[in-house]
């Protein structure tokens, strides 16, 4: 059920951080200064590229491999593996729904319906203005308090009934 | 703040804030401002009760009052009736302490969480804070761990395996480098104490982690910390840096000449991250796959050194062991599960939170005693205790005991003390079916029960529910579940058919064709 992720482009990919495309080149250099020295310092340096870009560039991998001395399929195999990643920049709002079964209990399944319905995109889609991206979660941690709904890894909201759910897509759509 | 000023408390929990608690606190400093009230506004954890969130108290001369389900547009009317003083309105609960939810629970972990201001450790030690420690640096590594392993504590992450016995394994290696890791990747869905207890208290993770550095004679600690979890690691963060220059972290704890470190780090989404030898490789920035065990990981664990690797509640149970003694934990609990357990109440409940309670209390009990019943009001049909891998029960096992071999031998797993209710709207086969679907999105991809027989699994529910040669598909799927539970590398693709297996023992009807 993993989305179809990266699709790795050899040609044209240069392997030093300092040849890639602005604003990716300042990313990828700014994560790799700040991480390098970690015993394990991968998934920082992705985090680091996400939480600056939106998503980990496909264009990117090699020069990240090249930094930490590692082959790009060690890199690739890593960045597809977690869930987390994305290989495309997400709409201006990113809006995870909690799938898992305390919100089940809750009405999670009916939420998710109208998520998909209202905004005409399935999980893993970005609505055609570029406002929203859905994402399925599997759980947030607010399971006393479902359908949960986290919005831009930041804003979490409970009891999210198919209306609080308009609404908040509403505000984001508005914020952006 | 003068030291006329009255003291209130708005949560910053997760899920206070979700239920409006970030604006209910604006809406209280800008009242209090701009009708010149001198007020100190403290952002403290939760209490555990969801149903009250947003929970306001004020600290008045008399202790705490709080007011429950105070929303912005009620902050107004608060001031009114002088809630600074303790004064009488609609939403007035009066004290905590006194609520028969509350009373009868016993907060071993979680006497803090709440109650003090997470980031302040001047707070944290005037709250018992730091005893622990202080008593673990006098005492020889031997001594710590004789004192966690007579406590009777077990690992609290799900799998029960006696902590000190992971530590005495850890200690008796020789390394350069030991670790410390915390298992935060709290995964299971009903489960949120790492959350409140890691949001309300870091500072006793923290010092768990210390006392279990300094007893095996680790240096680094890592807290692997999901990614879902952005309040989670603000609040880490910042109780790490204050521990840092309160001088409880680095180079000489507190004067002993001990040397401690702490970082956290970020998952990535990924269930089976929880697992520990996935957790381990994610931490050395590879794939989260499952090791082969042994070697274990207190002999090879991260980067091949010997790594104590517990869960968050279980690190936050040791400093009270090191502060009242092994004895006083172990007076709590029954049979060989000893101490307390943070309950988690999720799910269709009235009353969902966090219930603290030795072992030995009844599901029941906390279903309808604590839990009111079910949210929505209908019967409460199912529940699933201990995460996506744990079995379904129907009503007739509600007297089974918190009790880690209670729920063994019903073929039920405590596991990390979540209980997720359902009423009877559920179909079972839809959740017999997810649980399969969950194991296929989240497994690890090393070993084939798990990769492929959960892919199989959902094909084969969805054959049985369509009524396609029905039961060859049942004898199927029999013979799957078998091969998931005694071919899989770790305890997702082995405990998957738990839930799956259940549902259809206890909720056949649910399988009929549709």
């Amino acid at each position: 059920m993993k989305p179809a992720k990266i699709n790795v482009v050899v040609e044209g990919t240069t392997r030093k951080a300092s040849e890639l495309a602005e604003p990716m080149r300042q990313a990828v250099i700014t994560a790799i200064d700040a991480n390098r020295h970690k015993p394990g310092a991968l998934l920082p340096i992705l985090h680091a590229v996400q939480d600056a870009l939106g998503y980990v560039p496909p264009e990117s991998l090699a020069a990240i491999a090249h930094e930490l001395n590692l082959t790009r399929a060690e890199v690739y195999g890593v960045v597809t593996f977690y869930h987390h990643f994305r290989d495309k920049p997400p709409g201006r709002a990113v809006v995870q729904i909690c799938r898992a079964e305390a919100c089940q209990a809750l009405g999670a399944r009916a939420l998710e319906a109208h998520a998909k319905r209202t905004l005409g995109i399935d999980f893993h889609e970005t609505t055609a203005d570029g406002a929203i991206t859905l994402e399925p979660v599997y759980c947030l941690g607010n399971c006393g308090c479902g359908p949960s709904v986290l919005v831009d890894n930041d804003e979490l909201h409970a009891r999210v009934t198919p209306a609080a759910f308009d609404k908040l897509v509403k505000a984001a759509r508005m914020a952006t | 703040m003068s030291a006329s000023s009255i003291k209130i408390y708005v949560p910053c929990d997760a899920t206070a804030l979700a239920l409006g608690a970030e604006s209910t606190a604006r809406a209280i400093a800008e009242t209090a401002r701009t009708r010149g009230i001198d007020i100190e506004l403290v952002r403290n954890g939760s209490r555990g009760m969801f149903w009250l969130e947003p929970l306001v108290e004020a600290a008045t001369p008399g202790g705490r009052v709080a007011y429950g389900l105070v929303k912005s547009a009620d902050v107004a009317s608060l001031f009114d009736a002088d809630f600074l003083h303790g004064g009488a309105h609609g939403s007035r609960v009066g004290a905590i302490e006194e609520q028969s939810w509350f009373k009868h629970q016993e907060r071993l972990c979680f006497a803090r969480v709440g109650v003090t201001d997470p980031l302040s450790v001047d707070d944290f030690i005037a709250h018992g804070g730091y005893a622990g420690l202080r008593n673990a640096l006098s005492l020889s590594g031997a001594d710590i761990v004789k004192a966690v392993t007579d406590s009777g504590l077990r690992g609290r992450g799900g799998a029960a395996f006696p902590t000190g016995i992971k530590w005495n394994t850890v200690l008796g290696t020789s390394a350069e480098q030991k670790y410390v890791v915390c298992n935060a990747d709290e995964g299971d869905s009903g489960t949120f104490s790492d959350r409140m207890l890691m949001e309300g208290d870091p500072l006793c993770l923290i010092e768990g982690m210390t006392i279990a550095g300094v007893a095996v004679g680790a240096t680094q600690g890592y807290i692997y910390l999901r990614s879902e979890y952005p309040h989670a690691h603000r609040a880490l963060n910042a109780a790490i840096a204050n521990a840092y220059a309160a001088g409880w972290l680095g180079a000489d704890v507190c004067g002993s000449g001990k040397h401690f470190d702490l970082e956290v780090r970020r998952g990535a989404g990924a269930y089976i991250c929880g697992e520990e030898t996935s957790l381990l490789d994610s931490l050395e920035g590879k794939r989260g796959q499952v090791r082969f065990k042994p070697p274990l990981p207190a002999i090879k664990g991260l980067f091949g050194q010997p790594t104590v690797i517990n869960n968050v509640i279980s690190f936050a149970s040791v400093p009270i062991i090191l502060d009242r003694g092994a004895q006083f934990y172990r007076d709590y609990g029954i049979g060989r599960s000893r101490g307390t357990l943070p309950i988690q109440l999720a799910g269709n409940l009235k009353r969902t939170g966090l219930v603290e309670k030795a072992f030995g209390v009844t599901l029941r009990e906390l279903l309808y005693d604590y839990g009111g019943g079910s949210f929505s009001g209908r019967p409460i049909r199912a529940v699933q205790v201990g995460g996506p891998l744990g079995a379904y029960l129907p009503e007739s096992q509600f007297d089974t005991v918190v009790d880690y071999e209670a729920f063994a031998a019903n073929g039920a797993m405590l596991g990390h003390g979540g209980i997720v209710a359902f009423d009877d709207t559920v179909d079972m086969a839809e959740q017999a079916r997810y649980a399969m679907e969950f194991c296929a999105v989240e497994s690890c991809g090393k070993c084939t029960p798990c990769r492929i027989g959960s892919i199989r699994g959902v094909e084969v529910i969805d054959r049985i529910r369509a009524g396609i040669e029905r039961e060859k598909n049942f004898a199927l799927l029999d013979d799957l579940c078998d091969t998931m539970r005694n071919g899989s590398l770790c305890a997702m693709g082995g405990l998957t058919p738990d839930p799956v297996l259940s549902a259809i023992k206890y909720f056949a009807e649910d399988f009929a064709v549709r």
